[in-house]
């Protein structure tokens, strides 16, 4: 059975990407195409840096050590979608007009945000391996608590590009903030404990 | 995909007229006959790729009053009731007025106004309106020399409108111009489009439209136009008075902290379609430029 669930989940990570791929080809994006595929990406994005902070909070609340078997895996469903979500915006959106990108990511704060969370996502990308993490030691677990910061930032990036805050970037600023808080908890008891 | 009707993605009435539509063209292009067809034919499908489908103008809208998402405005307001529906015009005017929705149809004639729409998230669409000058309906109230702006200002229904029912906007929805931006032909009272009512999503029965600013100066659903002395603050102002101005006007060279005001998407157009550079004015520079002369547009954004 848990033989299934890795390979399960990485096809099941995979579905919002087979969406898009599907309504690019069925010309299914709706009135503005561009958006619609930089929309979906981003929030698949945010959804995958969840789900992955997700992992530490449920292994502690249901005492199985599974979950963290998924963790890295989602991790780098985080950085495939915001990959694809900064292609979207650089190559189909801006046609690599470097000059207004540029301008884009120093005047708007919300681009500046998201640009360096995408940034703090490469090391952590690079050092995700099995073999990194014995080289880098107790380093490879702060280099990787990263994924807090970029957690927040891909949550104001939200907050910053909408006209409003009602409801969704205001919801997954919450779970952010919820899934981070749960850290802070452990962490007391753990060195209460130690 | 779903197929729109070619009847749904052509004006109505150049439909209609098709045939002296290309009579008429047909008369300008020469009297080579084979080459005068193929350019009618080229004339006739330019023209019908310059409007933004009916699909398109009538499910992809901002009226945040019906929900925040594109979608939203369309499915929410399907059981929207306008009718009976009367609008006040006050404040400092001769005669203040309540008139109802029937009584502005029946005293004023809509036209086809085909106008750009820009909006500050950075698309246009080109819509077939269907209306008629603001300052038409303004003369039936005689406006004092104290009137210096019109406030527009929508309806407050949190019964039937959701999206009134969360504190997104300060409802009701509020907007404003200087007179003589009000005065200007180009400023529209829009009564339909594509040569039909005005459908729900679109700010029915009645909405202002003002071709040369960004799409949220263009209050919908309107109950009270009031004639003030004083510069109002319209919902937008007061939600964030750093990035919308009271002049709103499409303006390529003030940047918004969110959105690309250099280019703009073409609502309809493809995945692989550029960005199109966004005009001053929204393009109608030569009608109004001139409200504006010796103004810091960037000051008064």
């Amino acid at each position: 059975m848990n033989k299934f669930l890795k390979p399960g989940i990485f096809i099941l990570s995979l579905i919002p990407f087979l969406v898009i791929i599907s309504k690019i080809y069925f010309n299914q994006l709706g009135p503005e195409p561009v958006k619609e595929i930089t929309h979906h990406t981003g929030e698949w994005t945010l959804i995958f840096i969840c789900l992955t902070l997700a992992m530490s909070p449920l292994k502690r609340f249901t005492n199985l050590v599974i979950w963290i078997k998924f963790r890295r895996m989602l991790g780098l469903f985080v950085f495939f979608y915001a990959t694809i979500h900064l292609i979207t915006y650089v190559v189909i959106d801006y046609r690599l007009d470097w000059q207004q990108i540029f301008n884009d990511v120093l005047k708007k704060k919300y681009i500046f945000i998201g640009f360096s969370a995408w940034l703090l996502l490469i090391p952590l990308a690079i050092t995700s391996s099995q073999k990194m993490a014995k080289l880098l030691r107790h380093n490879w677990k702060k280099l990787h608590r990263l994924i807090y910061i970029i957690a927040i930032f891909g949550s104001l990036h939200y907050i910053w590009l909408s006209k409003t805050i009602f409801f969704k970037p205001l919801i997954f600023m919450l779970i952010v903030l919820v899934l981070l808080a749960l850290r802070i908890k452990i962490k007391k008891r753990e060195t209460n404990y130690g | 995909m779903k197929k729109i009707k070619y009847s749904e993605i052509t004006p109505e009435k150049i439909y209609k007229n098709r045939r002296s539509f290309i009579k008429k063209i047909g008369l300008s292009a020469g009297s080579i006959a084979m080459t005068s067809f193929l350019s009618v034919n080229d004339a006739l499908s330019q023209e019908e790729k310059k409007y933004t489908s009916y699909k398109d103008i009538t499910t992809y809208n901002n009226y945040y009053e019906f929900g925040t998402s594109k979608s939203d405005p369309y499915i929410n307001s399907q059981n929207f009731k306008t009718k009976p529906w009367n609008i006040s015009i006050e404040g400092e005017v001769k005669n203040p007025i309540k008139i109802s929705m029937e009584e502005i149809s029946e005293t004023i004639e809509s036209e086809e106004r085909i106008y750009r729409l820009r909006c500050v998230e950075g698309w246009s669409m080109v819509i077939p309106w269907m209306g008629f000058s603001l300052s038409k309906l303004l003369s039936k109230v005689t406006p004092t020399s104290k009137a210096k702006f019109v406030k527009f200002e929508s309806v407050y229904d949190p019964d039937q409108m959701r999206g009134q029912r969360y504190p997104v906007l300060n409802w009701p929805y509020k907007e404003g111009l200087r007179i003589d931006e009000a005065m200007h032909p180009l400023t529209t009272v829009v009564t339909g489009l594509y040569n039909k009512k005005l459908p729900n999503q679109n700010g029915a029965p009645l909405r202002i439209f003002v071709p040369w600013k960004y799409g949220f100066k263009s209050a919908k659903a309107i109950v009270k136009i009031e004639l003030v002395e004083k510069m109002p603050t319209s919902s937008w102002m007061w939600a964030s008075p750093r990035e919308y101005g009271f002049y709103s006007n499409v303006n390529p060279d003030v940047n918004h902290p969110r959105w690309s005001q250099a280019t703009e998407r073409v609502i309809g157009n493809d995945i692989f379609a550029p960005r199109v550079k966004t005009l001053m004015f929204n393009g109608y520079g030569d009608e109004v430029a001139n409200l504006y002369a010796g103004m810091d547009l960037k000051k008064y954004f």
